[in-house]
């Protein structure tokens, strides 16, 4: 006979309040095969542990259930303290009391009725459960990073120089990511680019990364240690083994008229272009939509002025395909369209513009060499508004429901530098809140409020006109009452920031979890906030969620250690819930095969006794490295000869039968 | 018909799927986001695991009503795993339909795993449903109860 001991943990009162521990403790007592049933104030602490290891050599357990929280708490360390007393970590069922049970049943004796149910079928399951093995998979040592950020450069750097090969896949012709694009960064006021730069150098500079600029990644198939990637390198039309980067292509390209993406759309670029100065790598690409010779076929002027004879018309997107062992999600953000917000002019009034176009505006590597501007004549804006929260914490459909978190801040800094450097312009900001938590954050607004003079006014613009040249803006002041008319010269949406839009294609690509929002899901949000769901994939900066340049980067840092934790290992263990058919069942119809979402079954002809002699017969075969345990099979099997271990059919069946009792 | 009702509570089977809806359900927890007592989950690794004979015992076995909760289209750990759920469950729900099994006595709802409020809803208005319904006569065998 099975012998059988289970723990009801209390949770301190997470668990006791609402769930009579001691009844369930005593109605387990009486399933048959129960030997031992024992409650305890924190199962998961050491004592508890203790406890749960003293019972299993004690009453020689063949299996244990503990009646807790979600077995995606704590099944990992209920397991281990087993494997170290000497019994199968397979051998463990949790009861999901808490977050299914004492949570959401306020009721004592329905609370309590319930748990016993739970308890009941996790027993009825370990019952059957079998002493599982699990095999061992190799580590490829060689991280992809998705996304050449600041996030993404972060994560590469530190798994680089824990020694590990890197790839930088960007799907843009240069990393450094929107921090290349901003002019200074808060709270500090350093120059963006001077603290960026270095770091793209070292980038391209390290002996363990390589970039694939200009590239994206198409598909992803394998799993944890065992990634492969494949990952499309687009034509840039230029030999970039050639290419010195002296942009003499540039001034020469006849066609100077497609919109500068890096300075926002604020002016023009040719249609051969190297993003910005400091541009990792430095070479150029060809804009194929722009490019007359690619277009026509007539034109040829930059493969006439380049020296280097870098210039390949024909050249075409090339496949490549490698092997990960760990992959860091870097995709990063972007500011939402704001066609919806007709009320603030942003389509139709030039001088309302982003915050983003308003960094490109100061920058002194920008369209206007840092001059500030209005867009639409050229004037210099003698007062400017700006506006918060555009498109965040609204509930109305265009509008995003979180609070895009950086946005106060560079208000802040904009509002900030605007008044050191023309001291003459009247700044107002409209707000709903000040967010400002974070090291020398409010001190950073306050400065901006009473050294610097800008004026904060809480209220909502609800609209923006274009009047004589000038724009109007219409407010309301909440704190004084009264409905406010600004005439401004140039009005800077903090436009809200959302996930990038190949996020949403990257994340189905690894079968990582999103929120409805496409931001990348961690696997807990408070204790594995870096890991997604998905083993072997580590999210890096905004694709988690709105994060400043700090927070991106220690985000960085920290999937970078995870990163390296996994790649430091040689094997893995794998998991040990794999499909497993029984030989004698099986038919060799290759339904399982056909199911398989990894290849893991093959067919083998194996000889069988029969009475008289052997027969030879096609049977299922699985591949445990590379079974990930999902259990499609175990339905297309007609025969039934397909079943997966841990969640067996006998095992499922019972669970249902004990509910159902 | 079924004046019985105010003291009728259904046994309610309810398979989650480990990466998603099982997580959806720890958070619905977490947030205290209450629903009734009646719905008892099994935890499966994914969404096509499920079995329809699984379905079909549980109805054998007095359940009132079996729901499955997956990943979005799309989403499933496993890339496909749901996509194969949906079709076979389609293919029993509709010989269930043929047995004269109500059909709101099973269904198949996609639940991530950030969506506790959803989780909630979706086994509130279940329940609501099933018990509206009444017991589940037609494909319990009487011969199981003791
Ligand atoms: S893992 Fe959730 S449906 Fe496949």
């Amino acid at each position: 006979m099975k012998k059988i001991g289970v723990f009801v943990c209390w949770c301190g009162s997470n668990i006791a309040a609402t769930v009579d521990v001691k009844a369930v403790v005593e109605a387990c007592k009486k399933e048959p095969n129960v030997v031992f049933a024992e409650d305890y104030q924190y199962i998961c602490s050491e004592i508890g542990q203790n406890k749960m290891a003293d019972a299993i050599r004690d009453y020689k357990l063949d299996g244990v259930v503990i009646c807790s929280c979600s077995p995606r708490m704590h099944e990992a360390t209920f397991r281990k303290t087993a494997e170290k007393a000497g019994l199968n970590p397979y051998m463990i069922e949790v009861a999901n009391i808490r977050e299914q049970c004492s949570w959401i049943h306020k009721d004592i004796e329905e609370g309590t009725e319930k748990a016993i149910v739970l308890a009941r079928t996790a027993i009825a399951k370990v019952l059957l459960n079998a002493p599982l093995q699990a095999g061992e998979s190799k580590v490829t040592k060689r991280a992809l990073v998705i996304g050449g950020g600041i996030a993404g450069i972060q994560s590469a750097l530190d798994i680089a120089d824990a020694g590990f090969e890197v790839d930088i896949v960007e799907k843009k012709p240069s990393i450094g990511g929107k921090m290349s694009q901003l002019d200074k960064t808060f709270p500090t006021l350093d120059c963006s680019a001077c603290i960026l730069t270095p770091k793209m150098v070292d980038v391209s500079a390290h002996e363990k990364i390589n970039i694939f600029a200009y590239s994206e990644v198409e598909a992803v198939s394998g799993f944890v240690g065992n990634f492969t990637a494949k990952i499309r390198q687009k034509a840039r039309y230029v030999d970039t083994a050639k290419c010195t980067g002296c942009r003499a292509c540039m001034e020469k390209c006849p066609s100077k008229k497609s919109l500068n993406e890096f300075n926002a759309g604020l002016d023009t670029r040719p249609a051969i272009y190297i993003p910005f100065a400091q541009a990792v790598p430095n070479k150029a690409t060809i804009d194929p939509n722009a490019c007359i010779k690619l277009k026509t076929g007539k034109c040829g002027i930059c493969s006439k002025v380049c020296t280097a004879g870098a210039i390949d018309y024909e050249q075409k997107d090339q496949i490549i395909e490698r092997e990960y062992g760990a992959i860091v999600v870097a995709t990063g953000y972007n500011i939402i369209n704001l066609d919806k917000f007709n009320e603030l002019g942003y389509s139709d009034c030039k001088d309302v513009i982003t915050s983003l176009e308003f960094e490109r505006l100061t920058n002194a590597a920008g369209p206007t060499k840092g001059h500030l501007i209005c867009p639409s004549d050229g004037r210099e804006p003698k007062k400017i508004v700006f506006v918060q929260c555009v498109g965040s914490r609204g509930l109305r459909p265009c509008d995003k429901q979180y609070c895009s978190k950086i946005c106060c801040m560079y208000t802040a800094k904009h509002a900030m530098l605007l008044r050191e450097k023309h001291p003459e312009t009247e700044v107002y900001v409209f707000y709903i809140d000040v967010r400002t938590p974070g090291k020398n954050y409010d001190e950073f607004y306050r400065r901006a409020v009473e050294q610097y003079g800008v004026h904060y006014i809480k209220g909502q613009v609800g609209k923006v006109i274009e009047k004589d040249g000038h724009l109007e803006v219409q407010a309301s002041d909440l704190l004084a009452d009264e409905q406010l008319h600004i005439d401004a010269d140039l009005v800077v949406l903090a436009a809200a920031i959302e996930a990038d839009d190949t996020a949403r294609k990257i994340g189905t690509m690894l079968t990582a979890s999103m929120d409805t929002n496409d931001f990348f899901t961690e696997a807990h949000a408070k204790l594995k906030p870096v890991e997604s769901p998905t083993a072997g994939i580590f999210l890096s900066g905004m694709c988690q969620g709105p994060k400043d340049i700090p927070d991106t980067v220690a985000q960085a840092g920290a999937a970078a250690v995870k990163v390296i934790g996994l790649l430091s290992k040689d094997t893995l263990k794998c998991n040990a819930c794999v499909a497993s058919p029984n030989e004698n069942m099986c038919n060799g119809c290759s339904l399982c095969a056909t199911v398989c979402p990894y290849g893991a079954i093959t067919y083998v002809d194996k000889e069988f006794r029969i009475p008289g002699g052997v027969q030879v017969r096609r049977v299922s075969q699985v591949n445990e490295a590379i079974c990930q345990g999902c259990g499609a099979c175990t339905v297309a099997c007609m025969s039934g000869a397909m079943d997966l271990k841990g969640f067996t059919n006998k095992e499922i069946m019972a669970e249902v039968e004990s509910i159902c009792k | 018909m079924q004046v019985e009702n105010k003291t009728f509570k259904p046994t309610i089977v309810a398979f989650c799927c480990n990466w998603c809806s099982y997580a959806g359900a720890d958070l619905a927890g977490s947030a205290r986001l209450s629903y009734p007592a009646e719905v008892k989950i099994i935890r499966i690794p994914c969404s096509c695991r499920l079995n329809p004979m699984f379905i079909l015992k549980a109805f054998q076995r007095g359940a009132d009503g079996v729901i499955l909760c997956g990943c979005h289209p799309g989403d499933c750990h496993y890339t496909t795993g749901n996509y194969y759920a949906r079709r076979r469950m389609t293919t029993l729900f509709s010989m269930l339909n043929y047995l004269g099994i109500e059909k709101e006595r099973t269904r198949v709802e996609w639940v991530s795993a950030a969506e506790g409020a959803k989780f909630s809803a979706v086994m509130n208005d279940f329940v609501a449903t099933i018990t509206a319904l009444g017991e589940n006569k037609k494909l319990e065998d009487l011969r199981c109860k003791k």
